[in-house]
């Protein structure tokens, strides 16, 4: 094929694969905003993407706040600037690294489950069976998915925050020797409202992305056992990557003054 | 006047690779059986789901008792239940929450009255309410068919579709399934298409038959005629021979 025919057939399938997962969010918001809703499979939601990812989440930002508060302090001491280390992990953790972490150990975990999981009732004749049943395929599985993991994903990255703080003061405390009231009156003294905030519309917008994904390559997966597997790869490929594009974007809102 | 419950004119349906459907036609009467049979690939499950408006056709007409059709329409899929080849029941579900799916889904009952109506039809497919609460990767194959059979008939449909309801299962579960289609069809009135290339089962279920061929019907008859069809394509297909007019793209030794 010619190389410009070539590039132009990529990029028209890609603009086409743009399209639409976006037509699929515009379809499955307007399923998740209006009713009815099925309020079982919401909660059976919030139960698998939140209860269950509480571990992961927790370990995740424990050992982040401890490595943050570690290297921080390795890195600069060598400016004599120790007594900065408390605001480093605080700001660190709830703007970046609890939502962004966060974000792509659920992306990992849920993610991958919600497109095998979606994937196996398209290969199994399930959604069709759906349908036969008069349920919308969307309200019943998408709009569950997609509304519990917006709510449910600030409320981990809280979580996240405040394990990955601990970690970062259990190391400042109890390895590098400072005062641990001196340690909790910086921290709460550089911290402002935005800096959560900031971190919960990211984790807000990381959770849409994660079920987006997830239901998406799920719904479009291809027959067999290889078809889901793809699915399932390709939802946390394409949900890693949008959350680190989103953060960008919000990140750019909230701070770019 | 004698409407058929179910009017196909003219179906046609192609993908990109090839043309499925060609021209298929046939009526189905209230109350009866009919069941297309033909090779895998012909063209069953296509004609299937498009009657069913899972599938938008490309041309042709579909009437349901005098309506026309239009895709996914929920009026009509109140009319409808379907039994799927693999059975495609809700592995998160119990069976009984399978089988009352669609009463509960749409509000017609509550989930303790829906539970009652599920044992009740769980008992019409021989199925005792002690596996009301299995979930269905407990179920063996014959008992998996006949929750999607209590699933298909649940809410009482005009017409039930059936997708290859033999596949899969031993000739003597699968007789059982065939007798089950029968005398929960005759006893609640409810007009059935299956698609099967089960010889036996069509014989035993249909009051009438069609083969589907290359996208077309190239018979169709009442079941007892079927040994006497005159189609070449009917003969080779009920004795399972490999000669005849029907060639299979497959490489001889």
């Amino acid at each position: 094929m010619n190389p410009l025919a070539s590039i132009g057939a990529t990029f028209l399938a890609f603009l086409a694969a743009a399209g639409r997962i976006v037509l699929f969010a515009a379809l499955g918001l307007a399923s998740s905003v209006t009713p009815p809703w099925h309020v079982r499979n919401i909660a059976r939601q919030f139960i698998d993407i939140g209860y269950y990812s509480l571990p992961v989440v927790g370990l995740t930002a424990i050992f982040t706040g401890m490595v943050l508060a570690l290297q921080s302090y390795t890195g600069f001491s060598r400016f004599e600037a120790e007594g900065a280390i408390a605001g480093i992990v605080v700001l660190s953790v709830t703007r970046e690294l609890g939502p962004v972490l966060a974000g792509l150990m659920v992306a990992g975990r849920v993610g991958a489950a919600m497109a095998a999981e979606i994937g196996t009732m398209r290969v199994t004749e399930q959604i069709d069976a759906l349908l036969t049943l008069q349920a919308s395929p969307r309200r019943y599985l998408v709009a569950p998915r997609l509304i519990a993991a917006t709510l449910i994903l600030p409320v981990l990255v809280l979580v996240a925050d405040v394990i990955g703080v601990l970690g970062g003061y259990l190391v400042s405390i109890h390895k590098l020797g400072f005062n641990p009231s001196a340690y909790l009156a910086s921290t709460i003294d550089i911290l402002e409202p935005i800096d959560v905030i900031s971190g919960l519309v990211k984790a807000a917008v990381f959770g849409f992305l994660i079920a987006l994904t997830g239901c998406y390559h799920g719904w479009h997966s291809r027959r067999g056992a290889q078809g889901v597997g793809q699915a399932t790869t390709l939802a946390v490929v394409s949900g890693s990557i949008l959350i680190l594009t989103f953060n960008y974007i919000v990140t750019e809102i909230f701070f770019s003054r | 006047m004698n409407q058929p419950m179910i009017r196909v004119r003219d179906l046609r349906k192609s993908f990109p690779a090839r043309r499925v459907l060609d021209g298929v036609s046939f009526d189905v009467a209230r109350g009866e059986a009919f069941v297309i049979i033909g090779g895998s690939g012909s063209g069953k499950s296509v004609t299937l789901k498009c009657i069913l408006g899972l599938m938008k056709p490309d041309a042709g007409e579909i009437m349901i008792d005098g309506m026309a059709t239009r895709p996914a329409d929920a009026g009509l899929m109140a009319r409808f239940g379907m039994l799927f080849q693999g059975g495609a029941l809700f592995d998160s579900l119990a069976v009984w929450e399978n089988v009352a799916f669609r009463q509960i889904h749409t509000g017609a009952m509550t989930r303790a009255h829906a539970r009652d109506s599920a044992c009740e039809t769980l008992g019409l497919v021989g199925l005792g309410e002690d596996v009301a609460d299995l979930l269905p990767a407990e179920l063996s194959g014959g008992m998996m068919k006949r929750v999607a059979l209590a699933r298909a008939i649940s809410a009482r449909p005009d017409i039930v579709f059936l997708d290859e309801p033999t596949t899969g299962l031993d000739p003597i579960m699968a007789d059982v399934i065939n007798d089950l289609i029968v005398s929960v069809s005759r006893r609640l009135g409810i007009t059935t298409i299956s698609i099967t290339h089960d010889m036996a089962s069509a014989r035993k279920v249909a009051d009438r038959i069609a083969m589907l061929h290359d996208g077309r019907l190239v018979w169709q008859g009442n079941a007892a005629d079927i040994d006497r069809s005159g189609s070449a394509h009917v003969d080779q297909f009920i004795n399972g021979r490999a000669e005849g007019p029907i060639s299979m793209s497959v490489l001889r030794p």
